[in-house]
C-alpha cells in the first residue's frame, strides 16, 4: 500500500460521492465496470448479493431503470425538492493487487432532504476497484448502512 | 366527543362514498383498533419464522404489543409482551430465542412459553399469605384469546368469541392454498427477512390501494416505461430479458383500459381478490422443469389446476395483503390515525427448484424493498392522500366508479361485471365491512 494508492482511492471516492449528490446518474453509472453491481446487503452476515434479499443489488440494466424512472417527468416522488450530502473519510486501502485493483473501506455520512424533512444515513462502503486503461472503475460497491435494518420512514429512491 | 360531532358513525358510510374524518379522526381510529384489529384475526406470522422451542418474533396487533412464541409443547402462542408483575416489557426485541423460559429483566419474574407462571424469586418468603402465586392466573403473561393457523400462517384474535378462522378467512383462504399448493411439497417456508417500511397515510388508504386496478397505469408510468425501454435493449443484445424486467414493464404496457380485463372478486368481512395474470407462466427451460416436478409430485390434472389459479391479489381486511403467485406477502401494522407500517416477507415454495425462487425474490428486492422501484411514488400518492383529508375542501371520499354494476353472488358475494376490472367495487366492499365492523360495538 502506497500513499498515491491512498491518494488514488480518496479521489476516486469523493468522486463517486459527488457524482450522486450532483445527481450525474449516467456519469456515476459509468463508473461501474460492465458486470459491476451496486449492493446494499439486507443482512450485514451476507457474503454475496447473488440470491438472497437485498435492499439494493442491482448490476448496470437495473441502475439504468433507476436513472430512467426518476429522470421521467411522472415519478412523482421525485417532484418535490429532493437533495442529498454525502461525506466519505476513514479511507482504508485494505488490499493493493500488483495489477492495480483495489480493495478500499470507508466510512460515509449522507443528509438527505425531502419536501421539509431531513433523513441521515451512515455506514461502511467497502469498494471493489478495477484498475483500467482509463482509470478505476467498480467491480463492487457494497454499502453497510448502519440504519439498513432499521425500519424506513419512506424508502430510498436512490443509490445511497 | 365523537358521537356529539358525528351523531352516527354508520353515517359515515354510504354505499359509493365514505366521510374523509374516516381517514383523519384519531377519535375514529382508536374505535377501529377496538372494534376491529383487537377484535377479529390478525395475521401474526408463518410458522416456520419460530422453527425452535424459544423462538419468538414481535407483532403488534391493533395497539397491543404481542409475541409469537414457539413453545417446548411445539405449539405457537400469542402473548402480550407484558410482564404481569408491574408491566414491563418482557422481550425488548424484534426477535430472538427466549431460552427454556421467560425471564422479566426487571424482577426476574419467570414465565413457561405459553405464559404460564413459573417461578418468582424468593416467591414463598415474599408472597406467602398474598393474592399472588401460580394459581392466580393474572400472575401470569396473557394469552391472546385466541390463535389458529392456516397451512403454516398463523393468525390471533383477542375476543374471545367471533367466526373461526376458516370463517372469517372464507373464499380468501386462496391466498394460502394458491400458495403452498404452488410447492411441490404443499407447503411454503419462509425467508427470514422483514422489509418494514413507514407510510405516513391511514392503513385503509394503503388497502384500498391494493386492488384498485387503475392506479398502476398513471402511478407507476415511470418505472414501467424505465423497464420497458431497458428491457427491449437487453432483448436486443442478448435475446431475452429476464422476467423481472417485465414484471415492472407490465406497469405501462398494460394501459388503463387493459387493466378492465381483470376483474375482482369481493368478500364478506371485507376481503377481495384481484384476478389477473402477469405472465407468470412463461415457457421458458425453468419453468418447464418446475412444471415437471410440480407434476411428479401432483400428477398432470392437479397440476394444471394448480398451475391455473388466475390470481394477482389478496386482500385479507383488515391488514394483509398477499401475492400468492409470487409468494409475498406485506403486512398492515396501524401506528395511528395517519402513520402505518407495513411488514414485508416472502416465502419458498418447498420443493421447487432455485430459479421459482428467483423469481419471487426479484419481485420482493425491486417491488417491495425499503430501495422500491413501484412504492416510492405509491406512497407520495398516499401521503398527498392523508394531507388533502385534512383539508375542509370536502367531506366525502367516492367510491363511485362502475358504481350500481356490481352483480351480487350466493353467500354475500359480489362480482364486478366483464371488462370492469377498474371498478371501485373492492373500496366499496372494503367500507361496507367496515360499517359493519364498527356499528358492532359493546
Amino acid at each position: 500500500m502506497s500513499a498515491k494508492h491512498q491518494h488514488d482511492a480518496e479521489q476516486f471516492l469523493y468522486r463517486q460521492a459527488d457524482l450522486l449528490d450532483s445527481k450525474k446518474w449516467l456519469d456515476w453509472i459509468d463508473l461501474f465496470t460492465p458486470d459491476g453491481v451496486y449492493w446494499m446487503p439486507a443482512d450485514p452476515a451476507h457474503k454475496h448479493w447473488d440470491g438472497v434479499p437485498a435492499i439494493f443489488a442491482e448490476d448496470k440494466n437495473l441502475m439504468t431503470v433507476r436513472m430512467k424512472r426518476v429522470l421521467h417527468p411522472d415519478a412523482w416522488s421525485q417532484r418535490p425538492l429532493w437533495g442529498t450530502n454525502h461525506v466519505v473519510s476513514n479511507v482504508v486501502v485494505d488490499k493493493a493487487a500488483k495489477n492495480g485493483d483495489l480493495v478500499v473501506r470507508s466510512r460515509f455520512h449522507m443528509m438527505e432532504l425531502r419536501r421539509d424533512d431531513v433523513r441521515h444515513f451512515a455506514g461502511q462502503y467497502t469498494h471493489h476497484l478495477k484498475k483500467t486503461k482509463s482509470g478505476y472503475h467498480i467491480k463492487l460497491q457494497r454499502v453497510d448502512m448502519t440504519n439498513a435494518q432499521a425500519a424506513y420512514d419512506y424508502v430510498l429512491q436512490v443509490w445511497v | 366527543m365523537l358521537q356529539e360531532r358525528i351523531p352516527d358513525l354508520a353515517q359515515c358510510v354510504e354505499p359509493d362514498r365514505v366521510r374523509k374524518e374516516v381517514y383523519t379522526d384519531p377519535q375514529i381510529f382508536d374505535l377501529e383498533m377496538e372494534r376491529i384489529h383487537e377484535r377479529y384475526w390478525i395475521y401474526c406470522g408463518h410458522e416456520s419464522q419460530v422453527p425452535k422451542a424459544g423462538d419468538y418474533y414481535s407483532v403488534q396487533i391493533g395497539r397491543q404489543p404481542m409475541l409469537l412464541v414457539r413453545g417446548k409443547d411445539k405449539l405457537v402462542h400469542v402473548l402480550y409482551n407484558r410482564c404481569p408483575h408491574r408491566g414491563n416489557m418482557m422481550c425488548g426485541d424484534r426477535h430472538g430465542n427466549t431460552g427454556e423460559f421467560f425471564r422479566c429483566s426487571y424482577h426476574a419474574w419467570t414465565f413457561q412459553h405459553d405464559g404460564k407462571l413459573r417461578s418468582i424469586p424468593m416467591m414463598e418468603s415474599g408472597y406467602a399469605g398474598t393474592r399472588y402465586g401460580k394459581d392466580n392466573p393474572d400472575c401470569s403473561m396473557k394469552q391472546a384469546a385466541r390463535v389458529e393457523s392456516y397451512r403454516g400462517f398463523v393468525f390471533a384474535s383477542l375476543a374471545q368469541d367471533g367466526p373461526t378462522l376458516k370463517e372469517f378467512l372464507g373464499e380468501s383462504r386462496i391466498a394460502f392454498d394458491d400458495m403452498c399448493d404452488r410447492a411441490p411439497a404443499g407447503e411454503v417456508e419462509v425467508v427470514p427477512n422483514c422489509f418494514r417500511v413507514i407510510q405516513h397515510s391511514n392503513w385503509k388508504i394503503f388497502l384500498e390501494n391494493q386492488l384498485d386496478a387503475l392506479h398502476p397505469s398513471v402511478v407507476h408510468q415511470s418505472t414501467g416505461r424505465a423497464s420497458h425501454e431497458v428491457e427491449k435493449d437487453i432483448a436486443k443484445k442478448t435475446g431475452k430479458a429476464p422476467l423481472s424486467y417485465h414484471m415492472l414493464s407490465a406497469f405501462a404496457t398494460v394501459t388503463i383500459d387493459k387493466w378492465d380485463d381483470f376483474q375482482t372478486l369481493n368478500y364478506p368481512y371485507g376481503h377481495c381478490i384481484l384476478t389477473g395474470y402477469m405472465g407468470l407462466r412463461p415457457r421458458d427451460p425453468d419453468t418447464l422443469a418446475y412444471e415437471k416436478v410440480m407434476t411428479k409430485a401432483y400428477g398432470k390434472k392437479r397440476t394444471e389446476e394448480i398451475l391455473g389459479v388466475n390470481i394477482h391479489h389478496v386482500l385479507i381486511y383488515p391488514g394483509l395483503s398477499v401475492q400468492s403467485p409470487l409468494q409475498q406477502l406485506r403486512a398492515v401494522r396501524p401506528l395511528g390515525v395517519d402513520k402505518t407500517l407495513t411488514e414485508i416477507w416472502h416465502f419458498r415454495l418447498k420443493g421447487a427448484p432455485e430459479p421459482i425462487y428467483r423469481r419471487s425474490l426479484a419481485y420482493y428486492n425491486l417491488v417491495n424493498s425499503p430501495a422500491t422501484l413501484i412504492n416510492a411514488d405509491d406512497l407520495e400518492n398516499f401521503w398527498k392522500c392523508q394531507q388533502g383529508l385534512a383539508s375542509d375542501g370536502g367531506d366525502w371520499v367516492s367510491f363511485g366508479r362502475h358504481f350500481g354494476r356490481d352483480i351480487e353472488k350466493p353467500g354475500g358475494m359480489v362480482e364486478t361485471g366483464p371488462n370492469m376490472g377498474t371498478s371501485e367495487a373492492p373500496m366499496r366492499n372494503q367500507m361496507k365491512a367496515w360499517a359493519q365492523y364498527m356499528g358492532n360495538g359493546r
